[in-house]
């Protein structure tokens, strides 16, 4: 890159990033380094381009401007190095498959062209689903599942992909306690095996337990660092801005953290 | 009542008819772009118009090759109305068929005392008198009705492709963002499904016409969707049910208007009529998500109190 030093080894550096819809941006100038192996929990209002971001960086959107590397090369030249599970409420629930050919989808771009699914990839499939802890609930179809099983079932098939980055949309929105549990675990475990996450995040009260790193969003990057120095009472008034009733949630989840 | 030769005929052709809809019929459903066929049908018009026109006959090639552009050409307007006309996919395609539609109605009619074809047949169909143009097929005995060969070769051709490419219209229709990131382009076979159903939509409109074709497009494919939930049982049933309308179609056609004292009737629409009666029929009694069996589940939870649902997590975040 001309001007700038990327680093080969972050797996998600992002260079001058700029988003438009209709010519009014919706992410501005967003200059990112993540850490290798680390979770990244971006945390932002409503609106603040959290999911766009995401997005853009696996080119599902066009980008005004700007350049992302994973592991130092382009998206398209890393797809299988990188997992993504968007937001439950981005697919029709209703739609004829069970949990297991969700899973299995995660698994068609290893498969490739004119090769069908065969009994080793429905294995894969299945171990991931037991490591989501459905494995019992494979030959559901998938809308006879409850939220946090459905969210099991994206995480599952992000999994079964092996994938050393993952790009994670809300995937603690609108779950029960024990997914979220299982969800916690799961983020560990891929730390521990030196693999890493970037998770878009809305819950205040969580971030310090779960991220090491923080990227504080709006439009543009407010801070973006360790979760120590980073996630702090004043940078979340920069984030929020003006928004006053998240403002003092914000404030609450931190008193109660530092509380306890 | 009696049954002819013309008649098995009559239902075969309309069962060939049914099957090449409801393949790609049931993924326009299920990616909730039904409307989609409605627009293709009444789109592909003035490029059956213009090939007829040009080469002064109707023969296949050029016709097929012209729906399949006109397929592509319906999408991409839509795609374009829709963003830079800030509307609703709804309204884009409905702006993109009609006038469409429009201009090939115009071309049919200037054209009318230059080439035989004639818009109600456009309209509805002629499934009556497919019998009566045949072509001799090696193997068979007997004069095989040409529309017959043509559709049954357009079921086949739909069958390959979906089948070739079976986990990428799978996973495109369910989640086309997830399908991109795995370097499987969700663009591409939309693009694919609007030409496999134009192709369906020209070799149908003989048989059927371009209204009738929509209910056999997605009426068996949403009667499926309430039997079953996995996706091949679903396009072997669609395909199914598409064989039955036709049958009970035919049946209904020449019984019903002699009771009311009708010669007869339009064949192609009693077909529309059965497969919205078969759609009606599985809306009340299908065995899960049938009105009685969620009735009779309704009342049977309700009798048995409160939390006795069959999964506790049901619903549970």
């Amino acid at each position: 890159m001309p001007g700038r030093e990327h680093s080969a080894r972050a797996p998600l550096s992002i260079h001058d990033l700029t988003v438009a819809y209709e010519r009014s941006p919706v992410l501005w100038d967003v200059d990112l380094d993540l850490p290798a192996g680390s979770l990244v929990g971006v945390i932002g209002p409503n609106g603040a381009g959290k999911s766009t971001l995401l997005k853009a960086c696996l080119d599902l959107i066009p980008r005004a401007s700007g350049e992302v590397r994973f592991f130092g090369r382009p998206y398209r030249e890393v797809r299988r190095r990188i997992g993504y599970v968007p937001q439950r409420e981005s697919v029709d629930w209703d739609f004829p498959v069970s949990a297991l050919d969700v899973v299995t989808m995660g698994l068609y771009g290893e498969i490739g062209w004119f090769r069908p699914v065969r009994r080793h990839h429905r294995e894969r499939a299945r171990e991931a689903l037991a490591k989501a802890g459905i494995a019992e609930l494979a030959d559901r179809q998938i809308q006879q599942l409850s939220g946090g099983q459905q969210q099991r079932v994206f995480l599952a098939r992000a999994l079964v992909q092996r994938a050393d980055l993952y790009l994670m949309d809300e995937p603690f929105a609108a779950v029960d306690a024990a997914t979220q549990r299982t969800l916690t675990d799961l983020l560990q475990e891929l730390r521990e095996e030196g693999r890493g996450a970037v998770v878009v995040h809305h819950d205040l009260s969580t971030v310090r337990a779960i991220f090491d790193w923080v990227v504080l969003l709006n439009l543009r990057v407010v801070r973006a660092g360790p979760t120590e120095e980073v996630f702090t009472e004043e940078n979340l008034a920069a984030t929020y801005g003006g928004n006053l009733n998240l403002l003092a949630q914000a404030g609450e989840a931190l008193r109660q953290r530092e509380g306890t | 009542m009696s049954w002819f030769a013309l008649d098995t005929w009559i239902v075969l052709v309309g069962s060939a008819c049914a099957v090449a809809c409801a393949l790609p019929g049931s993924f326009l459903v299920l990616r909730g772009m039904s409307l989609m066929g409605d627009a293709i049908s009444h789109a592909v018009l003035p490029g059956l118009a213009l090939a007829f026109l040009l080469t002064g006959s109707r023969a296949s090639l050029p016709m097929f090759l012209g729906a399949a552009a006109i397929g592509i050409l319906t999408a991409v307007l839509t795609q374009w109305i829709r963003r830079w006309g800030r509307l609703e996919s709804g309204a884009s395609m409905g702006i993109v068929f009609t006038t469409l539609f429009a201009l090939g109605l115009i071309l049919i009619v200037r054209g009318a005392d230059r080439v035989d074809l004639d818009p109600s047949c456009v309209l509805y169909g002629a499934l009556e008198f497919t019998p009566l143009d045949t072509v001799s097929v090696p193997g068979v005995g007997v004069p095989v009705p040409r529309a017959l060969v043509v559709l049954a070769s357009v079921a086949l051709f739909n069958l390959l492709v979906l089948a070739a490419f079976f986990k990428e219209f799978r996973i495109t229709s369910f989640d086309p963002e997830m399908a991109d990131t795995l370097g499987i382009r969700s663009g591409l076979f939309h693009y694919l499904l609007m030409i496999l159903t134009a192709v369906t939509v020209v070799a149908a409109f003989e048989a059927v016409g371009s209204v009738i074709v929509i209910a056999l497009l997605i009426v068996p494919a949403a009667t499926a969707h309430l039997l079953t939930d996995r996706l091949v049982p679903l396009l072997v049933l669609a395909s199914l049910l598409g064989i039955a309308s036709a049958g009970l179609g035919h049946l209904l056609a020449i019984t019903v208007p002699p009771l009311f004292g009708f010669a007869d009737t339009s064949t192609a629409g009693m077909m529309a009529a059965a497969t919205g009666l078969l759609f009606l029929a599985t809306w009340i009694l299908a065995p899960r998500h049938g009105l009685l069996a969620r009735r009779y589940r309704g009342r049977h939870r309700e009798a048995a109190g409160p939390g006795s649902a069959e999964d506790p997590f049901h619903r549970g975040a």
